[in-house]
């Protein structure tokens, strides 16, 4: 049964598109068939963070208008042939999208694949409220910081009431991502900790995804993180929120690239 | 930067993470009861708009709710421009006055609705 994800936030800069294109990754290579749809039509950045910028013939509007196949836009990635894209217009604009053409795409979508997984652009308007608009599952992206948990429990409202699901009476399956984590920080009091933005937003926690220059370095070369350096901190705290998405339980960690004293002369410039 | 002001620092450092979760607790629990409640108006004024309509037609400009939240007791207040050919036919006063007929341009009711 396909599974329709939303990531969303609210908030830009806080980690939508290299969350959606690392759990789609640890999805894929977990033997799923899985679908990326960028929603942020005007500003596309997903076929870039999956190093498939070069390779976009047509677009969701495209499928959307009916001007092209479903197949002829679809991008199969390279490194996992589990993983496809559907990237967004960079021309057009987020009115090209009407509500029935991407209720059709989505429909169509979820015959094929297990998980159809939305990149939702930041802000309320139109793009972000119809990549949530048939989500099965939302993923509120926010970073311990007061604007993106304020905007995160905007999102969360609009999840409640905006959605197909709300709208049955039903309810879109939610939760949180924290990412940009700096634990050593949290634990000075200089950084709200985990507990404080759950207490805070009151939806269950997926996972914790430490800061890292492993995921800068990672959207550099146009490669997921979890693809890209999986043993990394942040690749590791992706693969386990991936796990946690397919309902399995564990423990809750907050990996960690922390080096020995060796590792913290030396390590840096040899990384 | 002195080093007994470097050692004064660290040891004061402020915690401003206790700070920032108190400001958001204090906000957010304002914005949800006001996204709320707008959202009640705004289904409020969509209802009684269609009501209303079947019988005259009316501009959506021309419905105004408001409430308005006291200590004991709060108050609804719907307002109905309806256009004054479209009045139903109250007797008017019998005046000879030939000018502008006073029929009720405006019907206002006001209700009163006991928050919980």
């Amino acid at each position: 049964m396909a599974k329709v994800l939303v990531v969303t936030s609210g908030k830009g800069g806080v980690g939508k598109t290299t969350s959606t294109a690392a759990l789609g990754a640890a999805l894929a290579t977990a033997g799923k068939n899985v679908v990326l749809i960028d929603f942020d039509v005007g500003l596309r950045n997903l076929d870039l963070v999956m190093g498939a910028e070069r390779r976009v013939v047509y677009d969701l509007i495209n499928v959307v208008q009916g001007d092209a196949k479903l197949a002829q836009a679809l991008i199969r990635d390279k490194r996992v042939p589990a993983l496809h894209l559907l990237p967004a217009s960079q021309t057009r604009d987020k009115d090209a999208l009407s509500e029935e053409g991407v209720a059709r795409v989505i429909a169509e979508l979820r015959e094929k694949f297990d998980w159809v997984i939305c990149d939702s652009p930041a802000g309320i308007e139109r793009g972000a409220t119809l990549a949530m608009r048939h989500a099965d599952v939302a993923i509120v992206v926010t970073n311990p910081e007061v604007s993106s948990v304020r905007d995160s429990d905007r999102m969360i409202g609009l999840l409640d009431s905006k959605t197909e699901k709300a709208e049955k009476g039903e309810r879109v399956e939610k939760h949180l991502l924290i990412t940009r984590f700096d634990a050593a920080r949290a634990g000075r009091g200089e950084m709200l900790n985990v507990e404080d933005v759950l207490e805070i937003l009151s939806i269950p926690l997926l996972g914790i995804i430490p800061e890292s220059f492993e995921v800068l370095r990672a959207s550099n070369l146009g490669s997921p993180v979890t693809l890209n350096n999986p043993m990394s901190a942040p690749a590791r705290a992706y693969f386990d929120a991936a796990k946690r998405l397919n309902g399995e339980a564990l423990d809750m960690t907050i990996p960690s690239d922390r080096k020995g004293l060796f590792g913290k002369l030396f390590g840096r410039r040899a990384a | 930067m002195k080093l007994v002001d470097f050692f004064k620092r660290t040891r004061t450092a402020p915690h401003t993470a206790p700070v920032a979760r108190e400001r958001l607790q204090i906000l957010l629990a304002h914005e949800r009861a006001v996204s709320g409640k707008s959202d009640l108006i705004a289904i409020l004024q969509e209802e009684i708009m269609a009501v209303i309509a079947k019988h005259f037609p009316v501009e959506q400009e021309g419905i105004k709710v408001k409430m308005e939240r006291g200590e004991v007791v709060s108050t609804l207040e719907v307002e109905v421009e309806i256009p004054t050919p479209m009045c139903p036919s109250f007797p008017l006063p019998a005046k000879p006055a030939p000018a502008e007929p006073a029929c009720a341009a405006e019907a206002a009711e006001a209700a009163e609705a006991e928050m919980s």
